[in-house]
Order: C-alpha cells, then sequence, then structure tokens
C-alpha cells in the first residue's frame, strides 16, 4: 500500500509523471495539452487549482479545479475538470485526498459547491464521485454534429 | 422513473441487508418493514441469492446474508436482476414521429443506467445515513 507524503501544489518537474498516469487511463499521451494546462492552472492563480498526490513512490495522482462565476448561468461554483490516480495507487485513498484539498481550496476562494462533468460510460470515476457525495446537479449537457 | 414491485423491493433488501453485514435477516422481517407480501419477498430474495448478493443461513430461523462486496455492488446490478434498462425495449420505430420518440425515450434511459450504475450500495448506506 502506497502512502501519501502530501498533497501539493504541481510543479513543472510533475509533468512528466502526470501525463503517465493520463497516458495508462486514457491511452493516449498528450504532453502539450498538460504543459498547457500546468501553464493555466498551476501556480498560484486566484480560483485555479492544479494538486499533486506526492507518495513513497512519486507522484500517483493530480486534479485540476477551477472556481467559475456565473459559467452556464450559474452562481460561482467550484469545477473540476481533470482528475487521474495511478492504477496501481487505487484503493488508496489519493482520489478522496485529492478532492478534499481541492474542496478545501474551493471553500477558501468563497465557494460551497463543486461540480464536475463525467462521460456517462466512465463509471468507474462516475462511481468515485458519487462515493464521495456528488449528487446529479440541476444542469443538462447537450451537444449536436457541426454540418 | 418507475421500477418493477420486484426490482424495488430487491433494491430495498439489499441495502437492508448491506446496512447489517454481519446479521441475517428472514423474508418476513423485510417483508413487514415494506409493506410487502412474505411469500413474494421470498421470491425476490431467492432470485437475489441465485445472483450472488445474498446467501441462505444456516440454523434456526433459516433467512439470508449479504455476502457481496458493497463498494463494488452497483444499483444497475440489483436491477438488471429483475428488469432490464436501456433501449431496445419496444418494437422498431415505423415512422418519423416513433422514431423521435424512441430517441428522446433512449436518452432518458442511457441517463438512468448511467445514473444506476455510478451508485454502489455502498454509497447509498452512505446516503441512507446522511438522510436520517
Amino acid at each position: 500500500m502506497i502512502h501519501i507524503k502530501r498533497i501539493r501544489g504541481a510543479r513543472r518537474a510533475d509533468l512528466e509523471a502526470i501525463v503517465e498516469i493520463d497516458a495508462l487511463i486514457t491511452r493516449a499521451r498528450k504532453p502539450e495539452y498538460w504543459g498547457e494546462a500546468l501553464r493555466r492552472y498551476g501556480g498560484r492563480g486566484r480560483g485555479r487549482f492544479f494538486l499533486v498526490a506526492d507518495t513513497d513512490e512519486g507522484v500517483r495522482g493530480y486534479i485540476v479545479g477551477e472556481v467559475r462565476d456565473w459559467a452556464f448561468g450559474q452562481p460561482p461554483c467550484g469545477w473540476v475538470f481533470e482528475m487521474g490516480v495511478h492504477p496501481r495507487a487505487r484503493l488508496a485513498g489519493v482520489g478522496t485526498e485529492l478532492l478534499e484539498a481541492l474542496c478545501q481550496s474551493m471553500r477558501a476562494a468563497g465557494v460551497d459547491k463543486v461540480r464536475t462533468l463525467l462521460a456517462r460510460d466512465n463509471s468507474l470515476v462516475l462511481a468515485f464521485f458519487r462515493s464521495q457525495g456528488l449528487m446529479a446537479a440541476p444542469l443538462i449537457t447537450l451537444e449536436k454534429d457541426i454540418e | 422513473m418507475k421500477l418493477q414491485q420486484n426490482t424495488r423491493l430487491a433494491l430495498y433488501s439489499v441495502l437492508e441487508f448491506a446496512a447489517q453485514p454481519g446479521r441475517q435477516l428472514s423474508a418476513a422481517e423485510i417483508a413487514a418493514r415494506y409493506r410487502a407480501s412474505p411469500h413474494h419477498l421470498a421470491k425476490v430474495l431467492r432470485k437475489l441469492r441465485r445472483a450472488g448478493v445474498l446467501a441462505a443461513a444456516r440454523g434456526a430461523g433459516g433467512g439470508y446474508r449479504f455476502v457481496a462486496n458493497p463498494k463494488r455492488l452497483t444499483l444497475l446490478e440489483v436491477i438488471s436482476v429483475f428488469e432490464r434498462i436501456g433501449p431496445g425495449r419496444g418494437r422498431a420505430a415505423r415512422n418519423g414521429v416513433e422514431a423521435a420518440l424512441e430517441q428522446v425515450l433512449a436518452e432518458i434511459d442511457e441517463t438512468a443506467k448511467a445514473t444506476f450504475g455510478s451508485l454502489t450500495v455502498d454509497t447509498m448506506l452512505k446516503l441512507i445515513a446522511r438522510s436520517r
């Protein structure tokens, strides 16, 4: 069982581990995407958070979120855009600690609600967020093919 | 969203058993709690046993106990023992009106399926504890 040392802000040196974890989950390596995500959400930007779980085996999880004011006509709330835990580090509380740390940061930023958006067939991550107490939001996602 | 009576009774039963994992409960006890026929509930519990969710308890009084993993077992898996949720319930659409309506109904079914599939028994027990 891995041991979580701390949840901290992501650094440039963590990028390789983050890209690796994401690639293991999604089967696609996206170094440019993650470089850009770190540039936008890393550091001490107001209301933007990019956290990693530092464990005795190195970085084994990440979470990215932002406080958005009136997005989709909704009062200010926190949004979780990305979350990943290394497949070998699952069931060790990494996801729970990452989400809890993000929620605390968002609470400190002045919001009392957190939301996320997931693919309907992503049952593993859906079940995780459900286990953390998230319920369906009063929003519906819609899409269409642009001809 | 309407579930068949058997399905609802199965969900109530699974949550009752999972809340007291070490304890054996009889069909009569659960039937009394949910005002159902003990005979009817016994049939539901037999199906849950065949699905590997419950095991028959030995000894005086009989009954069943919960043997599934509450962190893995989802509401959808319990529901699927009794009924099917998802598209393809009816006949093929014969015209544009039926096809359009089927598309909307399929959208609702898919959302219901994802909701039931994302809720484990363990998460439901937490939800029950919070609403008490």
